[in-house]
């Protein structure tokens, strides 16, 4: 709790320090070598380019960052790449399957549940983790359940029917 | 962001002794907190001990207390068997606490431990902070302060500690767990926070290379009834403007007992033990209800932006007093 002891010149500092880390993500392992102060984002969008992750805030605000951590959905911009480590990440390129996209994704598509999209891959990852949660029962809770998931362009009418429909399809059992 | 060395801990002492070994070193868990100030640059260490892998996970009843490692995220206890059964006003607290995904990651330990939100204190350019650069001053006392304290508040910082969760624990006597470099302690959760006119610098009793183990929730009788009620600018995903935790034992129409926490008010978790003065013993009257609001909220300092927070925290008590008791009249 010391922010002022805390403190440094920066003439003291070594160079930045920078670890090998092996992250797992959508199944498939990757070794990077990288400064110990990378995001989980960061690391997935510019040095794995996979750029379906959106960063929106930066700062845990705003949820278009969602990703899957051993299943939970967490945010990728507070989150220390090193700390992913030995969990299995899942992005927005890992949810569809061979035979297309998954259900969630579908019923964004049909239900128009979108504008700029920007906050789509996040908006699908929180709502894949959602009915896995159960707790897409009722349209009320969708709204409360989802509520970190920010949408600039107020899409949410359309967002919430599009997964109450995947719910009531796909119901809990959709694939994580 | 500085550069730091990023250390994993995997075994409690070790990491007591690492950051033992560094002043300077900060602990990670979820680092919602920790992480998202050194974006901002208000935190700064130089080596970064993630405390995320240590054995302090599991939630466990043992007799009549709640044990939960204070690695357990906020959604972990919130979905605890022994919390909704018995503890609702801690499940309240934490279901309307940030969004989803910031409970995934959010630790109890790291909880209690959260940075005020202050915008002034989060952002560096700003000089006058007492409780980033000690002796400069308070740009939220002449400034936007909307979200800040009026109990425990004073000119030399009226920063709000805004954790929900900590208020339903003060008001259910909640215990800390520390484990130090030599011995171990317990401090009861109301006598961990100091309040800012003692020291905006300085926030609680945590000593630097001490880490939370656990936090001992002991069960209230079976008897009492209790809830939160959070008040906020947005329905979800916001912070609280007033909150009121309450837990009573109403029998026969008189109050037996009476916990009382009050959140969007103080510059800790606040316990109203005025309030609770008021209403042991008293008749659960909204009549009561209202007396005790009134001497809770008499020790408050205000600027502009916050007078609103007096009335509005008094009603938020009434409000969440007649729903728990039942009593409307
Ligand atoms: C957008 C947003 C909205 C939010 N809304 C709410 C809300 O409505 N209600 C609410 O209550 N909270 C809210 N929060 C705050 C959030 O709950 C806290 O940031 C979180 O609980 C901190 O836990 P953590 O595990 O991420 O801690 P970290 O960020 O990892 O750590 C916080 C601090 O505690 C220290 N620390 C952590 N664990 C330990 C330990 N075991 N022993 C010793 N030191 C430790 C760290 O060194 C650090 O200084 C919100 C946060 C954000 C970003
Ligand atoms: S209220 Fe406290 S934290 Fe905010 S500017 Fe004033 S001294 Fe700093
Ligand atoms: S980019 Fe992560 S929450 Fe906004
Ligand atoms: S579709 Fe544009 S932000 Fe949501």
């Amino acid at each position: 709790m010391t922010d002022v002891a805390s403190r440094r010149d920066v003439g003291e500092r070594p160079a930045a320090p920078e670890r090998i880390m092996t992250l797992t993500v959508n199944g498939r392992p990757y070794a990077l070598r990288m400064d110990t102060r990378v995001t989980l984002l960061d690391a997935l969008r510019d040095r794995l380019g996979l750029v379906g992750t959106k960063k929106g805030c930066d700062q845990g605000a705003c949820g278009a960052c969602t990703v899957h951590l051993d299943g939970r959905r967490v945010l990728a911009c507070l989150t220390l790449a090193a700390q992913a480590e030995g969990r299995a990440i899942t992005t927005i390129e890992g949810i569809a399957d061979a035979d297309g996209p998954h259900p969630v994704q579908q019923a964004f598509m049909e239900h128009d549940a979108f504008q700029c999209g920007f906050c789509t891959p996040g908006q699908i990852m929180s709502a894949v983790a959602l009915m896995a949660e159960g707790r897409a029962g009722s349209d009320e809770e969708i709204r409360e359940f989802m509520s970190g998931n920010l949408c600039r362009c107020g899409a949410y009418p359309n967002i919430v029917a599009a997964i109450r429909d995947a719910a009531s399809r796909g119901g809990h059992d959709a694939r994580l | 962001m500085r550069a730091f060395d990023y250390v994993r801990a995997t075994d409690t002492r070790e990491a007591v002794r690492l950051l033992a070994e560094d002043p300077a070193a900060s602990c990670l868990a979820g680092g919602t907190t920790q992480l998202d100030l050194m974006k901002d640059g208000v935190l700064e260490p130089p080596r970064l001990i993630d405390i995320t892998r240590l054995p302090l996970h599991g939630i466990e009843r043992r007799g009549e207390a709640l044990h939960v490692g204070a690695l357990a995220t906020m959604e972990e206890l919130a979905a605890d068997a022994t919390v909704s059964e018995r503890l609702p006003m801690v499940r309240e607290a934490l279901l309307q606490g940030a969004s989803v995904q910031l409970r995934n990651m959010a630790t109890i330990g790291g909880n209690l431990l959260q940075r005020t939100r202050c915008r002034y204190f989060r952002d560096p350019t700003v000089g006058a902070c007492n409780k980033r650069a000690p002796g400069s001053g308070c740009a939220a006392v002449q400034g936007a302060a909307r979200m800040h304290a009026v109990l425990g508040a004073s000119e030399r910082c009226i920063a709000l500690h805004a954790s929900d969760l900590a208020v339903a624990l003060v008001a259910l006597d909640a215990v800390v767990h520390i484990q130090g470099l030599s011995e171990a302690r317990t401090v009861p959760l109301t006598e961990f926070y100091l309040t800012a006119d003692d020291s905006p610098e300085r926030e609680n009793v945590l000593e630097h290379a001490e880490l939370i183990t656990e936090v001992e929730i002991p069960l209230p009788p079976p008897a009492a009834r209790s809830g939160y009620l959070k008040v906020r600018d947005r329905a979800s995903y916001e912070f609280a403007l007033t909150s009121a935790a309450v837990l009573l034992v109403v029998e026969d129409g008189a109050i037996r007992q009476a916990r009382i926490g009050l959140g969007g008010v103080g510059t800790k978790p606040w316990r109203a033990y005025e309030a609770e003065h008021v209403l042991t013993g008293a008749s659960a009257t909204t009549a009561t209800f209202r007396d005790a609001a009134e001497a809770t909220m008499h020790g408050a300092w205000t600027v502009p932006g916050t007078a609103f927070k007096v009335p509005l925290a008094r009603r938020t008590l009434v409000r969440e007093l007649q729903t728990v008791s039942g009593v409307t009249a």
